[in-house]
């Protein structure tokens, strides 16, 4: 039911959304969540967006992993 | 896929798995993972075999279609025979046995069953059948239900005469708190569920680790996330403390999502829940409020539902409570499988015992 890779907004009109991941499209129920703008990510679970992804946190993770990544290939 | 790639990179797990080990020694500690999604990634890329061997993970209550009791089933069933109702249901729910029939059965019958992806997707089904009245099975957890509640919402809009919900929708707390009771694992920290807590914040996980001393992180769904948040919880029982974190950073926040709690709240209201396996728990569920008792299946329909009768064998109960495997099971992998299976565990993809299936 729940999908867990965020998916991409790329048409927004009104509560109904149009999502996009790795080619595939979909529609999107938008109103459980504020402020949703073309190109951001979403959470989407039973056919609504439940969250907007935090790009700022995402990357926040990723640089710690990439940090780790090279700590790997140094020893 | 981007902020998806990222997250399954094989080095960086390799160094967590380093991490976790060195932390742990060779200590034993049993960590949960809650949602039947973890447990999927889990399998899928063989994250056991980068923990050291005193790590145990066993798998809790949080497939919403495992946890939907056999009687619930039955009284699907029951409503699905009557001339002038339309069930509509995400896709699994058919397949799940109840005692003497499923909806898959039923509808080979000449039943009118329709699957749909969204509860959403059943409001067109009301409005373009206006002579037959249209049940929505209300199952799964604080993800689900403000969807359902939406729903519901717009179908008081529309002013739908037709259109009902039968609930059994679940909240995660007080079924934890359940677990911890009856606790004979040893459960030493919860991998929280990733996408409940995006609506619920993190607040609902306070108690555990404040009353019963139980670490909880909340994580997301890829390989190195599930590492991380191992990692944290392996730091916390080796640093003594138990607090609620979360991993899952770039989804969930700590209050949650405000508008799907206030949408769900409007609609619901907690009540009493049977779960199977950990039976009925009180306010661990969502009944609809007085408000829209219109669009309340249980108060509008009365039907006979059968005496429930158990698959004997299955123990889908105890794999719920993670107090055995499926592997435990006289009937997994002979007379249960997914394409035929015996119990509901087997049923979801999101079923410990279908999980086992596919990967053991
Ligand atoms: S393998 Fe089948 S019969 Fe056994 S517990 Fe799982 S669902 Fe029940």
């Amino acid at each position: 039911m729940c999908l867990a890779v965020p998916m991409k907004v790329i048409k927004i009109d009104g509560q109904d959304g149009l999502v996009e991941i790795g080619g595939v499209r979909g529609g999107v129920n938008l109103q459980l969540v504020e402020n949703i703008k073309v190109g951001d990510y979403v959470i989407v679970h039973a056919g609504f967006a439940i969250e907007k992804l935090d790009e700022e946190e995402a990357q926040k993770t990723i640089a710690m992993f990439k940090e780790m990544e090279r700590m790997a290939s140094r020893c | 896929m981007k902020y998806v790639d990222e997250f399954r990179n094989n080095r960086v797990a390799q160094r967590l798995s380093e991490e976790i080990k060195s932390l742990a020694r060779d200590r034993e500690m049993t960590f949960m993972e809650v949602c039947g999604g973890h447990t999927i990634a889990i399998f899928k890329y063989g994250l056991r075999d980068f923990l050291p061997p005193g790590i145990h993970l066993i798998s809790g209550p949080g497939c919403p279609v495992c946890v939907t009791p056999t009687g619930f089933i039955d009284r699907a069933v029951a409503l699905s025979r009557r001339k002038e109702v339309i069930i509509a249901t995400f896709g699994d729910m058919i397949r799940v046995p109840g005692s003497s029939s499923s909806l898959r059965e039923e509808k080979a019958q000449g039943a009118d069953v329709w699957v749909v992806y969204s509860a959403m997707d059943a409001i067109p089904v009301a409005r373009d059948n206006p002579d037959k009245k249209v049940v929505f099975l209300g199952i799964g957890f604080e993800t689900t239900a403000p969807t359902i509640a939406a729903t519901i919402l717009q179908a008081d809009r529309l002013r739908l005469s037709n259109f009902f919900v039968l609930s059994t929708l679940k909240t995660m707390p007080n079924a934890l708190k359940a677990l911890l009771e009856g606790d004979d694992m040893g459960i030493q920290g919860f991998i929280c569920p990733g996408h409940v807590s995006t609506i619920t914040g993190l607040g609902i996980y306070e108690f555990i680790a404040r009353d019963y001393g139980v670490p909880c992180v909340i994580s997301g769904f890829e390989p190195t996330d599930i590492l991380q948040t191992l990692y944290m919880l392996t730091r916390q029982v080796g640093d003594g403390v138990a607090k609620v974190e979360s991993q899952y950073t770039r989804t969930v926040k700590r209050e949650g999502n405000p508008l799907a709690q206030k949408t769900m709240m409007a609609v619901f209201e907690p009540c009493d829940m049977e779960w199977r396996g950990l039976g009925i728990i009180p306010g661990s569920g969502l009944k609809i409020r007085d408000e829209f008792v219109r669009f309340n299946a249980l108060q509008h329909f009365d039907v006979e539902v059968e005496p429930t009768r158990q698959e004997p064998g299955c123990i889908c109960g105890d794999v719920m409570r993670g107090a055995k495997t499926p592997l435990d099971c006289k009937l997994f992998k002979k007379t249960c499988t997914p394409a035929n299976p015996a119990g509901a565990c087997m049923v979801s993809e999101e079923g410990t015992c279908a999980t086992y299936f596919k990967y053991t």
